[in-house]
């Protein structure tokens, strides 16, 4: 059996997305800004993918920029806040641990060119309180920055809250909404959301296509730099394919919202049953106010890319949080946040559902894995350790 | 491209010599979980012709940290003493047909576990052995254990 257990991390693009590419590789190819008729036909498709992106998160088309993808959208939206905030003299950020390296790394580059930022510290049920934005705002805040929900840990977050208490406090609010996007309701004048970052490979988009929403107002500062597109605000000629792709696909998930969660949420929890009841095991994050299809738990006394390895050779595709998945020493940086020590996020394992994984898959990775995480449990010294006492069991 | 060699996938698919060793001559234990690798090495040695007569690991980590103390329990098993401490971690890499650069550590820890079993059985009869048999061999640039931080 092949299941692909991997769809926070990119998915497939559906049929009806490559459907809507097609056409625009050798039939309307021409580029949306030029002035012949080739062009215009280019330009109406271009305006008819703003048009579904701007309805679907009850936005309007002059609002939707496209980009690359949800770290350019990202990267964007944050230069944005601190570019107008320091017209104001405010100069101070305030976002989580937990975010996703898009926005960390640039915080990290707003830092170094004078501005302070604030990183909230993630509750252990991976959920961030609008009480503790508001406990954290200062005066000179001018950008609040938190994900809509967790790439890892698949926590939702009270993004409608945070909304409406950076608007009374008129601090501008983005959010990375790149996991929620095509999988949960999105709604920016209800949420009060003015920047919003979307990924469209998240939800059966192509790859490199990205939106930035920004609300009506809020003049988004130039990071690519070059033609008029976008309004000016983002050069380079329009990968009209992807954008009528990622359009398409939107819309198709959009539709499907309530009857996709309906249908991945009892198999997410069925895996997270039958995975904690393995000893000393741990999910991460909030057991229902997460991702219809994230589940994401700790093994002891094991490493993940072993536990990976094992797993691929099994057929099933999966994705952990490990130092040595990382390509760093540490372990995921979302992990270390929700408060699990080092030697325990060593042993994460993220899968992540989307509708066309089937019960059955669900149970042959309930056969497989308990088995798996006892042979390389056996292998290892750590569990050793755990089960002779000489080490104190964490989890 | 995978990421590991057909080599590294056969000896962490089918790890040689894995397992818990009884009545061992020398155990020696190197790397820590909290970096996410610890290699555990058991010798068995003749104490007349100083051979290491069986050798067995545990080990916590990733893929080529199981399949580089598979290799090495290998390269090192029925081989003198004297033959094991010379037991290189290039010479691990070599023999698992290559490994990513950033795995290379993980081969670092193999040689480590195999020194380490040796100067523990060592201590144990009362040999004597030289500063070369450090705690650590000093692969500081592979290593990244931030031992000096």
């Amino acid at each position: 059996m092949k299941i692909y257990a991997d769809h926070a991390a990119t998915t497939a693009v559906s049929d009806t997305a490559m459907a809507a590419m097609l056409p625009c590789f050798q039939g309307v190819y021409a580029n949306p800004s030029s002035l012949h008729s080739p062009g215009q036909r280019a330009a109406e498709k271009l305006a008819q993918a703003r048009e579904i992106f701007a309805r679907n998160l009850n936005a309007a088309p002059r609002e939707i920029t496209f980009t690359s993808g949800g770290s350019e959208s990202d990267v964007q939206a944050l230069r944005t806040g601190a570019a107008l905030g320091a017209r104001k003299g405010k100069r101070h950020i305030l976002s989580t641990k937990f975010e996703h390296h898009a926005v960390l790394h640039t915080l990290k580059a707003l830092e170094k060119e004078g501005f302070t930022v604030t990183l909230l510290d993630i509750p252990a049920d991976g959920v961030v309180t609008a009480e503790a934005v508001r406990e954290a705002m200062r005066p000179d805040t001018c950008l609040v920055s938190v994900m809509f929900a967790n790439n890892e840990i698949g926590t939702v977050q009270p993004i409608a809250d945070i909304g409406a208490l950076c608007r009374e406090a008129g601090v501008l609010f983005h959010t990375d909404a790149v996991q929620a996007a095509g999988h949960l309701p999105i709604d920016v004048e209800a949420m009060h959301i003015d920047l919003l970052s979307l990924s469209a490979h998240k939800f059966r988009g192509p790859k490199g296509v990205g939106v930035l929403y920004a609300r009506r107002g809020v003049a988004l500062e130039r990071v690519i730099h070059g033609g008029a597109q976008e309004w000016g605000k983002r050069a380079g000629t329009e990968n009209l394919p992807g954008i009528c792709g990622a359009a398409a696909a939107f819309d198709e998930a959009c539709a499907n919202l309530k009857e996709h969660a309906a249908y991945l949420t009892p198999l997410r929890d069925k895996l997270i049953a039958g995975l904690t009841a393995i000893p000393h095991t741990v999910l991460n994050g909030d057991p229902v106010r997460r991702l219809p299809g994230n589940i994401n738990v700790c093994f002891e006394g094991i490493e993940g890319e072993s536990l990976l390895l094992m797993l691929d050779a099994k057929g099933i595709a999966a994705s952990s949080g490990s130092a040595c998945t990382s390509g760093s020493l540490d372990p995921s940086h979302v992990l270390l946040a929700l408060g699990r020590p080092h030697e325990v996020a060593h042993g994460s394992l993220r899968l992540s559902l989307d509708v066309d994984n089937t019960p059955e898959e669900i149970d042959y990775i309930l056969d497989v894995l308990p088995g798996i995480v006892s042979y390389l449990r056996e292998m290892s010294p750590v569990w050793d350790e755990l089960e002779t006492g000489r080490r104190p069991h964490l989890i | 491209m995978a990421l590991y060699s057909d080599k590294v996938m056969d000896h962490f698919q089918n790890p040689r010599n894995v397992g818990k060793m009884e009545n061992a001559d020398g155990i020696g234990e190197v790397g820590n979980a909290k970096c996410g690798d610890i290699m555990r090495m058991y010798i068995k040695v003749d104490p007349k012709t100083q051979v290491i007569t069986d050798v067995k690991f545990n080990t916590f980590g990733c893929g080529s940290a199981i399949a580089t103390s598979s290799m090495a329990t290998e390269m090192i098993k029925g081989k003198p003493i004297s033959e094991a401490l010379k037991l290189s971690n290039k010479a691990v890499v070599e023999a698992l047909d290559g490994l990513p650069t950033h795995k290379i550590h993980c081969s670092v820890l193999a040689e480590e576990a195999v020194r380490a079993a040796v100067k523990d059985y060592f201590d144990r009869n009362g040999i004597p052995y030289g500063d070369e048999l450090q705690d650590c061999a000093g692969h500081c640039d592979t290593c990244g254990h931030g031992c000096e931080a």
